[in-house]
């Protein structure tokens, strides 16, 4: 990768047009995520009639201020941070204890059940059949329709249960011969060992969580229950406006007030993004190799 | 009384049975790794295999309240009304032109990229790029689609420049001849980046005595991306462009859905979007499932026949 003695040096013309396609590049990937910054925090003058907010000459948060106050939209951030943590969590129990069954040799039915669980990854259900399941069950409009549908990614699963795979037989035989459970042997050697896979595979279903439009879209019609990117969907795309709230004085421009909106929704992804970072290429990897 | 691991080998090769232990015994044995399994076995068969079961409901005229057991059989009807519901053929003339579009013009992108990030002599530069590529990625639609408006809507930055100049302001996003183009350069944006990550990994593989080689046989940079860095990661690249082939028919759901009131059904219906409208929103339950029954059977064989070329094409292929 990096400079080797034979890599003849770029020309003065090769240099620069690179600079310049990288900085274009990144311009045009970073710039969106500014732009909205700045006109959630512009005041009413800044975005009257012109559309180029880029420094917002009298930054305030009333934008903030306004969307705090709603109840819609905390309410829709304490769902969303519900499903996000409890669903992360029933995600990763059942996706670790699964996938260290599946990983235990001379098990009679794993390669059936393995191939339950494949076949899963080839053909999924349907919408309509998958709806109607969820529907028989009583879970339309109860959060947890928008984590047990999902509890386990077969192709999480599969990715886990190699890296439990690749861990020396010896060391979880030698446990059992300590007189270790399964349960122990799990908690004790195998996670440990499998620590980054296993954090990947739980970033991703957190994000996942945070994300999720669609199971939302489905299962939940109450918008009491909405979490935060429904309500996005609704007062940022289609233009709906903010209500509920107490406050008697002249509310803040909406396009700020949506801005806002979309910022606070950004912001989890922001904070977990440098863990995403240390973590994902291990995992990407890892589940790319074939088990 | 501590033992090493080389003499609990030992132990454990002496107590081996020799001879065959019957089923049941070996399953006893194992009875809390059958414990271990059975929660998320429970999961698979009441998340994944009951609907699969649900499907029946493609042969029938299925009504909720009649349920699945009271509703009429209607035999191949609903399958026979797929081919005559004009609406079915928009679905899949929209699903293929967006995923062949994303063939042609999102898939090469982040082969580029990667060939590209890998040129770079800043180790520093690369990794700061590499941040912002990836970024978009974990990013949700919804906010994706805000984004875009916000810069290209009708009252976006670009119009909203134009109309301060005076110009006439541009239909970007709520332009139905225009939509296709949009979903691809969006998804372009969100995923290139991402894309890399397996090409670059692809690309640390390659022997740099091959470049050494190749420079002393006087071959220029260009020449040496076409002979080495190509072909290095030629199989990663069939592989992946044959798998894409064979999930042609999905094209994702929320990103189209959340812009189909923009520009109509004509231009934005794909066969997932369908498959909600027709059977969710207006409740024709029975054909709207033999529709998605269809696609899921069409996909499983497209995405077996595309394992099979890439075997053919002398690859390993996914299984």
């Amino acid at each position: 990768m990096a400079a080797a003695a034979w890599n003849e040096k770029p020309s003065f013309l090769g240099r620069w047009g690179s600079r310049v396609f990288w900085t274009i590049l990144a311009f045009v990937m970073i710039f969106p995520f500014i732009y909205i910054l700045s006109v959630s925090f512009s005041s009413f003058s800044d975005v009257a009639g012109k559309g180029l907010v880029l420094i917002p000459a009298h930054p305030n948060l009333d934008a903030y201020d306004y969307v705090l106050a709603s109840g819609l939209v905390t309410r829709a951030v304490g769902v969303s941070i519900f499903i996000t943590v409890v669903g992360t969590l029933v995600n990763l129990v059942m996706t670790v204890t699964m996938a260290y069954g599946l990983s235990r040799r001379g098990v009679p039915g794993r390669g059936f059940i393995l191939g339950l669980v494949a076949f899963t990854i080839l053909f999924a259900p349907g919408i309509i059949p998958k709806y109607l399941v969820v529907k028989q069950l009583g879970l339309l409009d109860n959060l947890w329709a928008l984590i047990l549908p999902g509890t386990i990614s077969a192709f999480n699963l599969v990715v886990i249960r190699n890296s439990f795979m690749s861990i020396p037989e010896e060391l979880i035989e030698s446990a059992k011969l300590d007189g270790a459970n399964d349960l122990r042997i799990l908690w004790n050697f195998v996670l440990p060992l499998s620590g980054a896979v296993v954090a990947a595979i739980g970033l991703f279903y957190g994000v996942a969580h945070w994300n999720d439009f669609f199971d939302a879209t489905l299962y939940i019609n109450d918008p009491a229950k909405w979490p935060v990117q429904l309500v996005l969907r609704q007062f940022v795309l289609q233009g709906a406006v903010i209500q509920d709230v107490v406050v008697n004085q002249q509310p803040p421009p909406s396009i700020t007030i949506q801005m806002a909106v979309v910022v606070l929704a950004t912001l989890p992804i922001l904070i977990v993004y440098p863990f995403l970072q240390k973590y994902f290429t291990k995992g990407v990897l890892t589940g790319s190799i074939k088990g | 009384m501590k033992q090493t691991v080389s003499q609990k080998k030992a132990i454990l090769r002496e107590t081996r049975p020799t001879v065959k232990v019957p089923l049941w015994q070996r399953m006893w044995r194992e009875r809390w790794i059958y414990l271990l399994i059975t929660p998320g076995l429970i999961y698979f068969v009441v998340f994944q295999y009951l609907p699969l079961l649900g499907n029946i409901i493609a042969f029938q005229d299925f009504s909720p309240y009649l349920g699945f057991f009271d509703s009429p059989w209607v035999g191949l009807a609903n399958f026979v009304h797929l081919f005559t519901d004009p609406d079915v053929g928009i679905a899949i003339r929209n699903t293929l032109i967006i995923s062949l579009l994303q063939i042609f013009f999102a898939f090469p992108l982040p082969i580029a990229l990667a060939i590209m990030l890998n040129n770079m002599v800043s180790d520093k530069a690369r990794r700061f790029l590499q941040s912002v590529l990836y970024l978009p990625h974990f990013i949700s639609w919804v906010i994706i689609i805000s984004l875009f408006q916000q810069i290209l809507g009708g009252d976006g930055l670009i119009n909203n420049f134009i109309r301060g100049t005076g110009g006439k302001p541009l239909d970007i996003m709520s332009n139905p001849d225009f939509f296709k183009p949009l979903v691809v350069i969006e998804v372009m944006w969100k995923d290139s980046g991402w894309g890399t990550i397996i090409f670059l990994a692809a690309l640390t593989a390659i022997d740099l005595s091959l470049y050494e080689a190749a420079v002393i046989d006087g071959a220029n940079k260009w020449r040496r991306i076409w002979h080495i860095t190509l072909p290095g990661i030629r199989s990663i690249i069939i592989l992946l462009l044959v798998l894409r082939l064979g999930t042609i028919l999905n094209t994702g759901f929320e990103q189209i859905f959340l812009q189909r009131n923009a520009v109509g059904a004509d231009a934005a219906e794909v066969l997932d979007t369908f498959v909600y409208f027709r059977g969710i929103q207006a409740g024709d339950w029975g054909f709207s499932t033999a529709v998605g029954l269809v696609k899921g059977v069409v996909g499983l064989v497209l995405i077996l026949g595309a394992n099979k070329l890439a075997r053919r094409f002398g690859e390993e292929g996914l299984f």
